[in-house]
């Protein structure tokens, strides 16, 4: 992603409106299942303008709807622990002063912070980081609005197939991610290990367990360049 | 009890997001550890996409919803644009509920 949007101005904006409008899709989507998942609008509407972590919140409703509320914010802090090494490459780009670090913060989300690392020089990261931020902070939230309308419509969300629309959406989501050997291997063993414990352990706790993975997987070959 | 949830999960993530920010010019995180928190990522949001499709209150679900889930699946593999992926998914599952498959 960081290569096809190495660009001027001109096209950023170009990439933020699409971005905008596929936020705008998955924000749809979020708030329709959370409010087909029993939670109140208000408290979904909310949770995207305080969270604006689409993954985290698709996460944690997940969790909450098992009945796990602990699990939701366990796995959504689990998840956005990589704000902090995003912070940490991108803190030029949101600016020196406090009140630019307060606000610009919130506006951290995968694609501010691709698009924004994407740019030649500082202005230009400075400029995209904002444009890209506030942008998808308000596609996400209209978004979020409009399903949370749309589910509230919907009686019965199983006749409208909506309970598999949310597995599919995030498959969606992950499939970049997932072209990575690597990640892919790693994703699909933690997510056959979810499946497998998901009859013996309480709700929530198998998609953590499925971090399992991880730890088999993954980290064991790092140790010795660590 | 939801309530303390989201807000538990909004402020950790702010601190998150601010932290790395002050931190910035202090700091330096191996690309090592920046790799995991990806694959850590990844690997939680596959588990909880499995489990949303194949499973249901500790049971595993019916047939209609992982078959609309790989129809989904497939079509995202594919490059099909988002809002097809989930409307495809949507639409078998509720095709195959219609004609009586559980």
């Amino acid at each position: 992603m960081r290569s096809a949007i190495r660009t001027t101005d001109r096209s950023v904006l170009r990439v933020v409106l699409a971005l905008a409008a596929a936020v705008v899709a998955v924000g749809v989507s979020f708030g329709a299942i959370a409010v087909a998942a029993g939670l109140p609008g208000w408290l979904v509407s909310l949770s995207s303008v305080l969270v604006f972590a689409g993954g985290a919140q698709f996460l944690a409703v997940g969790l909450i709807a098992a009945g796990n509320p602990l699990a939701a914010v366990a796995g959504g802090l689990l998840l956005n622990a990589r704000h902090v090494p995003f912070g940490l490459a991108i803190a030029e780009a949101v600016g020196g002063g406090w009140g630019a670090r307060l606000l610009g913060s919130h506006l951290m989300v995968d694609e501010s912070v691709a698009v924004a690392l994407a740019q030649p020089n500082q202005a230009a990261r400075r400029r995209a980081y904002w444009l890209t931020g506030a942008v998808l902070f308000v596609a996400w939230n209209v978004g979020t609005l409009l399903g949370i309308l749309l589910g509230q419509r919907v009686g019965d969300p199983a006749a409208l197939g909506l309970d598999a629309a949310f597995p599919a959406g995030l498959i969606a989501l992950l499939l970049p991610n997932l072209r990575d050997r690597e990640t892919r291997r790693v994703a699909v063993a933690g997510a056959a290990v979810a499946v497998l414990a998901t009859p013996l352990l309480p709700a929530g706790l198998p998609v953590l367990l499925g971090l399992i993975a991880l730890v088999l997987l993954a980290i064991p070959r790092r140790e010795a360049r660590w | 009890m939801v309530i303390a949830a989201v807000l538990a999960l909004a402020v950790g993530t702010y601190a998150f997001r601010l932290s790395g920010v002050i931190l910035g010019d202090r700091l330096e995180v191996p690309d090592a550890l920046r790799r995991i928190l990806m694959i850590a990522a990844a690997t939680l949001l596959a588990a909880l996409a499995a489990t949303a499709a194949l499973t249901e209150a500790g049971h595993y679900a019916g047939v209609a919803r992982p078959v609309g889930v790989l129809v989904g699946a497939v079509l995202a593999w594919r490059r099909a644009p988002f809002i097809v992926v989930v409307l495809a998914a949507a639409l078998t599952a509720a095709g195959l509920r219609l004609l009586g498959v559980p």
